[in-house]
């Protein structure tokens, strides 16, 4: 119920910005993404707005794992409750 | 007295009353761009002499909205459109008919760079447009300008190609990188209009065509996947020829700049249109000479050889995916629609 | 495409093919909750890939598949209103209301306009000053937010001819109406990924602590869900029952809170009508009296409709994982993608659809 594809942010004009991912550009909104965006961060957009940055160490956290086979168990949820 | 219209504002309904006003843009506008002997007779019909054999013939109506986008316009598209109908039969392209619906206000400006468009197709496939027509409907009537275009070509002896000779075995040929054209005519429409340095892949294939059935006897079915992209042109032959047909997701070439625009719109690539692209059938032993010959080409360079055609899941296309699941690929339902879920 | 490629990759998978295949040793029935899952699952062709043992069910997080035939109806009659104009993301557009659907519509005339955001819609309105814009508003949490952000937009802005229909909903209820159904046994839930992205993982720790039944947020390229099926496989072997993000790069345990207060700010939640659930209270989200200009419900005299959910359909059962697309007695005879007579086949998230087209295939 949610298609989101991570893009590129390219230029910011106020709650508006223009993304790309694989060449294709986009407009896109800010204006309900919870962090400062800055050109060159990456994005998860959805329905044409970005809800949420990704974070290069989360994201090679998980690529990570993978390369150790993936037999290491995730972080579980880090508030403490499991 | 002749007037001048070139560049003088837009079609009005004079234009299409059959009187002088008509003449004048035939005279100006079209007889120059396809000058030929059949058409300079203005007579009610072309007459034309076509040598011994099968005659192929098709048909087509064109009323793509935009009517300008990158890499072309309805009027490239016209002219390749009948002309790759008639090769993916195996037939060479002779003699073209083109049948106008200009709405009135479309400007005279526009008409020129069609007709130009045309001409160029034309001059490229090596074919002619020997008889027309021309008519104005009200404002709101078309949109802006509907073509239609009439084709005929020969068939040589021996060449037998159609959609239901496909063979358990054969393997399956895609020209080249899949849903640009599609794709380039999305990023036109208003509402959807993202930025692309795609551009369509409208283009005439008969000489591509030509060169391979010089290398085979043994093409069997050939088609050309427009509407509905690859994944319904595969159906249709899966169907007519009563075969399976299997892909392989890993061989299908197909351009970063589409693949990123349909995860954007949440469209499937295998549905989206081409205009100079073709999908041909041949006998395993034969299929490496004609990939080769293929890419010598300017239109097959990115040609691959993208799956086979099995004895079973007959009438149905499956699909190796790139995780080494399988999954069957449908005929696609009508117009693919943007989707956010 | 940097963020995707790298979770496509094959290698990768059949590594996690592996380690599930190891870890399972008995029967075990996963739900993916979202419609977009269902979607990446069958589109990789991931459940031949898994042993037999474990059984992939589709959840109701399908906006398409749960809005009920009233809604649809609702939003038709708007359509034929003199000078309206439609607004909608192109998922509903093939929806069947009672009679007929919104794409049906366009050839009597109806003007209806795929768009892409919300924002569309709202300079829609701006450049068509004499028209009055409905946005038809879709989506659980993910894309709820991006209305409410274009709704304030509209407020501030004194945009008077725009507004809304609301058939958002929101997901927890279904969730826990999930597994408070004595019928539904679900050993695992894959948690939707972008709704999480909005909401956080609160709801699941319910899920998790009060019924166990462990819960991962996946993401939705093929490796982000096999890894999900691998850590799911591996809690239930070992009778834990955790929450666990897999989706690491783009969910948080405490969500988006800013997306949220938009969204509070805008919607409150107000009972509403699931297909194939019933009424669920507190469900679905309607715009708040400080909105109500841009409410098309409160604007707009929408004639009651008898709208009626079609016989023969078992939509609300497949939507419960309590039977599959085959135990339907119109599955592929009477409705097909073709002619779709209930919701599960007619969104191409929707487990009917998904069934359809992968039916008959059976690559040992």
């Amino acid at each position: 119920m949610c298609l989101g594809i991570p893009m590129q942010i390219q230029e910011i004009n106020g709650n508006a910005a223009l993304a790309a991912v694989g060449g294709t550009s986009r407009k896109i909104y800010l204006d309900v993404l919870d962090e400062e965006a800055k050109v060159g961060d990456y994005v998860i957009v959805h329905a044409g707005f970005a809800i949420h940055r990704i974070d290069e160490e989360e994201a090679k956290e998980t690529l990570k794992l993978f390369e150790d086979a993936g037999y290491i168990a995730l972080n579980q949820d880090t508030d403490g409750s499991s | 007295m002749k007037q001048d219209i070139r560049g003088k504002g837009t079609i009005t309904l004079d234009h299409g009353g059959g009187g002088r006003a008509y003449r004048e843009l035939i005279h100006t506008y079209f007889l120059p761009r396809f000058a030929n002997p059949y058409l300079e007779k203005m007579d009610d019909s072309a007459v034309v002499e076509i040598p011994q054999g099968r005659v192929a013939m098709t048909t087509d109506c064109y009323v793509v909205d935009p009517i300008f986008f990158p890499g072309g316009n309805i009027g490239s598209l016209a002219v390749c459109g009948t002309v790759n109908d008639l090769s993916v039969q195996g037939a060479r392209p002779l003699f073209l008919s083109a049948g106008f619906i200009l709405e009135e206000g479309l400007s005279l400006n526009d008409l020129e760079k069609i007709l130009i468009a045309m001409e160029e197709a034309c001059r490229e496939a090596g074919v002619i447009i020997v008889t027309g027509d021309t008519k104005v409907v009200p404002k709101g009537k078309a949109d802006k300008i509907f073509i239609n275009t009439t084709g005929i070509g020969i068939i040589q002896p021996g060449v037998d190609i159609s959609g239901s000779n496909a063979k358990a075995g054969d393997k399956i040929i895609l020209s080249g990188t899949m849903g640009d054209h599609g794709i380039a005519i999305l990023s036109q429409r208003e509402g959807l209009a993202f930025d692309t340095s795609l551009k369509s892949d409208v283009a005439p294939l008969n000489h591509m065509v030509r060169q391979c059935l010089t290398m085979s006897r043994e093409i069997h079915a050939m088609r050309d996947p427009t509407r509905g992209g690859v994944a319904a042109a595969l159906n249709e032959i899966a169907l007519q020829s009563n075969v399976g047909i299997r892909i392989n997701d890993a061989a299908i070439p197909v351009k970063e700049e589409v693949r990123a625009a349909c995860e954007v719109l949440g469209l499937d690539p295998l549905s989206v249109a081409n205009e100079g692209k073709l999908l041909m059938f041949v006998v395993p032993g034969d299929a490496l000479r004609v990939l080769e010959e293929m890419r010598k080409n300017r239109y097959g360079k990115g040609a691959q050889i993208i799956g086979e055609v099995i004895p079973d899941y007959r009438g149905r296309v499956i699909m190796a995916t790139a995780m080494g699941g399988t999954r069957i690929i449908d005929m696609p339902l009508g117009e693919q629609l943007p989707r956010i879920c | 495409m940097k963020y995707v490629d790298e979770f496509r990759n094959r290698d990768i998978a059949e590594r996690l093919v592996k380690r599930i295949r190891e870890a399972c040793h008995q029967r075990i029935t996963l739900m993916e909750v979202c419609g977009t899952h269902t979607v990446a699952i069958h589109r990789n062709g991931l459940p031949e890939l898994l042993p037999k043992e474990i059984t992939l069910i589709s959840g109701p997080g399908c906006p398409v598949c749960v809005t009920p035939v009233s809604d649809i109806d609702r939003a038709i009659a708007l359509s034929q209103k003199d000078g309206v104009i439609i607004a909608t993301f192109g998922d509903l557009l093939r929806v069947s209301g009672s009679q007929t659907s919104l794409l049906k519509q366009c050839s009597l005339g109806a003007d209806v306009r795929i768009v892409y955001s919300a924002y569309d819609a709202f300079y829609l309105a701006e450049q068509n000053p004499e028209r009055q814009v409905v946005f038809l508003g879709v989506g659980f949490e993910t894309t709820a937010p991006t209305v409410a952000a274009v709704i304030r937009r509209a407020r501030e802005a004194g945009l008077n001819n725009f507004s809304v229909l609301s058939m958002h909903k929101v997901l927890p209820p279904a969730l826990l109406s999930l597994v408070t159904s004595p019928q539904v046994k679900i050993n695992g839930f894959i948690c939707p990924g972008h709704v999480s992205t909005i909401i956080g993982t609160g709801i699941y720790k319910r899920v998790a602590a009060d019924f166990h039944i462990p819960c991962v947020v996946a993401g939705f390229e093929p490796v982000d869900i096999l890894q999900a099926i691998a850590l799911l496989v591996e809690q239930i072997e070992r009778g834990e029952a955790k929450v666990e993000i897999q989706y690491l790069r783009a969910v948080s345990p405490e969500g988006n809170l800013k997306a949220m207060a938009i969204m509070d700010d805008v919607f409150e939640t107000s009972d509403s009508i699931w297909r194939g659930f019933g009424m669920l209270p507190q469900s679905g989200l309607k715009l708040k009296a400080d909105y109500a200009q841009c409410d098309a419900e409160r604007r707009y005299n929408i004639p009651p409709v008898k709208s009626q959910e079609p016989p023969g359909c078992i939509c609300g059962d497949i939507l419960r994982g309590i039977k599959r697309p085959p135990d339907c007695s119109l599955f592929k005879k009477l409705c097909t993608p073709d002619n779709p007579v209930g919701a599960c086949m007619v969104s191409s998230e929707g487990t009917c659809a998904a069934y359809y087209q992968f039916s008959g295939v059976n690559i040992a």
